[in-house]
């Protein structure tokens, strides 16, 4: 009975007239939206939503992809683990190809290193377990939506007294990112859509001094089209009114209070650090670093390896694509040379990148 | 995803659209067969409030319909 709903929010009728009417908004004056979220870029781009926009609006995709923001320095010190201490990488599947200073996951592999692709980091922890003789390193990086799944592992890691797992980690966390963006006057936009699934988690309390401190508009979005061009609505009647606030679209999936149990795993394993982000410097108190009681299981403590400073490839700009300065076609190496089948930059290579929503769905269209 | 077996102590099995798999309910509290769950990375991350979804669809009927 309950799916009922879900599959009548889902129908192509519902959905064709809500864009129908979305592209015959009079919206008066230029209008900036900022999705931080790249599960949010790629399903607005797989859509086909861009071109559906009236005049006027402009969607902007921000720092959203964890993968996209994470150092090239951070691959590069997997591979020296692996070199060094004969070690098992484990790793979501969108990792696979970012390109380190001199090599990715997949070389690595197709060279006879050990490297697994995981949907789960329990996944990483059963390996580990099942294969007592060999040490196991799970590449740990996400948001909020993440982390508290890997502290969770983590826990049980030590609860099962896995000794050979262990996690090299580089979670980040959204808020902190979005203060910067918020201050960034070279990146001013009107509005932000929130991501649905970090917002389960942190609940809409997080987010208030947007609003409240610099008038933009923030709506909770969810991650249907229904949910995505809902969200466009209410950020709009938002910004037409004058009246800023958190409000929560993606009602079904998010509280206002949020899931305090998550942000109680995640704080338990994890304590905030200073981290760089790519494209953005240091952002302080911006990243999870493993809090001591857990230090068995950091593979950075139990690892230690020299990484060299990681050069940022020639003519790559992911870096102002993630800070929303510039949109790929921007870029003069988009296309032209980095593409999905050969990837330059980070906002090309994950599957949530930037880059990789607009050469996958838009190239066709100029959105601008 | 919806909830079509429990797992104690902490694990479930959930189903969509013909897919099946075992996550975890480490992060969730009081959920019971038949509801459904946001999944992410094999970890249920909350409930969904069908009451809620309802009254989405509710406003997006009215959104599609209104005449300006």
């Amino acid at each position: 009975m309950n799916g009922n709903i879900l599959k009548k929010l889902r129908e192509p009728e519902l959905i064709r007239r809500l864009c129908d009417r979305l592209s015959k908004l009079d919206v008066p004056e230029k209008v900036k939206i900022m999705e931080v979220c790249g599960t949010h870029t790629m399903a607005i781009h797989r859509m086909g939503l861009p071109p559906l926009l009236p005049p006027h609006i402009r969607l902007l995709s921000g720092p959203g992809c964890p993968v996209c923001v994470t150092p090239g320095s951070y691959l590069d010190t997997a591979f020296e683990m692996a070199g060094e201490y004969g070690i098992t990488l484990v790793t979501f599947g969108d990792m696979m190809r970012v390109p380190g200073s001199k090599d990715t996951l997949s070389l690595l592999r197709s060279r006879g290193y050990a490297v697994e692709v995981v949907y789960s980091p329990m996944a990483a922890l059963e390996l580990a377990l099942e294969n007592p003789g060999r040490d196991f390193v799970f590449l740990a990086v996400g948001f909020e939506t993440t982390a508290p799944a890997v502290a969770a592992t983590v826990i049980a890691a030590r609860r099962k007294n896995a000794g050979n797992f262990s996690i090299l980690c580089s979670h980040k966390l959204v808020i902190p990112a979005l203060e910067v963006l918020v201050d960034d006057p070279e990146a001013a936009v009107d509005g932000f859509m929130l991501p649905g699934h970090v917002s389960a988690v942190l609940g809409s309390e997080p987010y208030r001094f947007i609003p409240d401190k610099y008038s933009r508009a923030c709506v909770i979005t969810g991650f249907e089209p229904y949910d995505i061009v809902h969200g466009i609505f209410m950020l709009l009647a938002q910004i037409e009114s004058g009246e800023f606030s958190v409000e929560i679209q993606y009602s079904r999936g998010v509280r206002p209070q949020g899931n305090e149990r998550a942000r109680e795993c995640m704080f338990e394993v994890f304590t905030p650090v200073d981290t760089v982000w790519r494209g953005f410097g240091t952002i302080p108190g911006s990243g999870l670093a493993v809090a001591d009681d857990f230090a068995g299981f950091d593979a950075g403590v139990r690892y230690p390896v020299k990484t060299e400073p990681f050069p940022e490839p020639e003519g790559c700009r992911c870096g102002e694509v993630l800070r929303g300065i510039i949109e790929p076609p921007d870029c003069p190496l988009f296309e032209a040379v980095c593409a999905p089948g050969n990837p330059v930059g980070p906002c090309m290579v994950s599957s949530e990148g930037t880059c990789a929503a607009f050469y996958r769905y838009s190239r066709s269209f100029d959105t601008r | 995803m919806k909830i079509t077996e429990l797992v104690p102590p902490d694990m479930a099995v959930v189903e969509a659209d013909g897919i099946s798999m075992e996550i975890s309910l480490a992060l969730v509290e009081d959920v019971s067969v038949g509801d459904y769950v946001i999944v992410h990375t094999g970890f249920a991350l909350e409930a969904l409030d069908i009451g809620e979804a309802e009254k989405t669809l509710e406003m997006l009927r009215d959104i599609s319909k209104s005449d300006e």
